[in-house]
Order: C-alpha cells, then structure tokens, then sequence
C-alpha cells in the first residue's frame, strides 16, 4: 500500500511545543508472512524530518522496528502560535510524504 | 556515426531495464542519510560500534518510560528524555530484537532531547538509550518484558 494521509497536531504548552504526529505507514518487517505464505517485502520508513518555519529541528533515522502506523511526539523549546511545523518522511522506496500545520 | 547511436540508444535501453528493475534507486526528493552499517548490525554492541558510542557511561540523566510489561510486542510505547545538558542526538536499542537499533534521532535548534513512539519487541529484552552530549555518550537501560512477540506472523 502506498502512502496514506498523515496527520498531525502542534500545541503550545508551558513554553514548550508539543508535536505528535501520525504516518499511515505498513511499516512491514520482512519477517512477516502474508496470506499466500510468502514473506511480505521489507517496506518502512527511514527518515522522518520535523522542521519549524522552514528550519530542520529533528532529524530521525528509525528501523522496520518502528510500529505500524507510527506516531511520534516531538517537543521544541520556546515557538510562537502560529509558527509553521513541517513533518516529512522518505521510506526504502523511495516513496515520500509530508504534512503541516500551524501551531495552536 | 550511426553505430554510435546504437550504442547510445542500447545503453539507455539498459539504464532502463535497471531503473524498472529497481537496482537504481532515483535520488530521493530530499538529502537523506541512513546508517546502513548500525541499522544492519546484528547485535546492539555492533550497533553502536557503527554508532561511533561504543563505551557509553551510565547515566541517571537519561529516561526510559516504558511499560514493565507490554502485552503486546507489536505496539510498545516509549518515550525517552534526556536531561543531559547539551543533548544533541539520543539512540534507542532494543538487545533481543533480529536488528537491535530501533532509530537515532538528531536535536538541533530549540529541539527537545525527547521523543515518544511506539516501537516493536520481538521478546522480552533490554531496551537501550544512549543520549550523545558533547562527544560523549551515556546511557539507560531497561527490561521490558512482552507477553506476545510482535515481530513474526
């Protein structure tokens, strides 16, 4: 399955933005045997960025260990209502997706 | 002139097949880099051998929250914080799982040494936080202990 919808939300709590972010991802081991007894193919995500206003703030490198469908929380000292926060994420593929939002 | 056209027109053939095939990978829409040789390492000291952390000190300063047990191996929640001052990278190793590194993640710009995701556990193992501050590493440990493994079929 290719890349589903992702979706995310930036809260500003305390001085501290808190993201959490969800990937529609199969996130697929390599390991696991699919309905006609072959091995499903190796499919995850590699790299996931978070940027704020353009600016790279995380940059994640994660393993098929990473649940289906991961959701991440990021916290980002200080940041304003409104600052743009941009997710993105590339997988073993090659396929990609990205998602923003605004800080509330 | 027209045999060098030939050789043009079949050695695009060729790139082509290769690109169908997969064995060229276009370069990704972004600048990405991932540790093979960590990620493929087969054991958490090999890992963080490629990690370039391969003495980590023990530290309180590093925060596992995780379940003592987790029902299920598929969905393991994990949040981890590092109250190492000058964190700039924190790496999660699971001991027992086929490929110990789970991910590394990188703090730049105001970023939080923290994150919190949920991860997949094979069986019961020690899960490991090594936070890099300074060119040094420290590290947590933690037993985790799963009732149904998560990574087979």
């Amino acid at each position: 399955m290719a890349a589903g919808p992702m979706k995310m939300r930036a809260t500003l709590l305390g001085g501290v933005t808190d993201v959490r972010v969800l990937m529609s991802h199969p996130m697929e081991t390599g390991q696991r045997k699919g309905p006609d007894g072959q091995l499903v193919p190796l499919h995850f995500i590699q790299n996931v960025t978070v940027k704020v206003n353009g600016k790279t703030v995380v940059e994640g490198q994660i393993s098929q260990a990473i649940s289906r469908n991961p959701v991440f929380s990021f916290r980002i000292k200080g940041g304003a209502k409104g600052d743009k926060i941009e997710v993105s994420w590339l997988d073993n593929k090659g396929e990609t997706n990205k998602t923003e939002t605004a800080v509330a | 002139m027209n045999d060098q056209r030939r050789g043009l027109l079949r050695a695009a053939g060729a790139l082509a097949a290769l690109l169908a095939a997969g064995l060229l990978k276009p370069i990704a829409a972004f600048a990405a880099s991932w540790n093979k040789d960590a990620f493929g390492a087969k054991s958490a000291a090999d890992a963080l051998k490629s990690l370039g952390a391969s003495q980590p000190v023990a530290s309180k300063d590093v925060v596992i929250e995780a379940p003592q047990i987790a029902e299920n191996g598929a969905v393991v929640p994990i949040e981890i914080t590092s109250t190492v001052p000058g964190t700039t990278s924190i790496a999660v190793l699971i001991d027992k799982n086929p490929f110990p590194l789970v991910g590394k993640f990188d703090f730049m710009e105001g970023a939080l040494p923290f994150v919190k995701v949920n991860v997949k556990m094979g069986e019961s193992s020690d899960v490991r936080v090594v936070a890099t501050a300074g060119g040094k590493h420290y590290v947590a440990t933690r037993e985790i202990k799963v009732t149904i493994g998560g990574c087979g079929g």
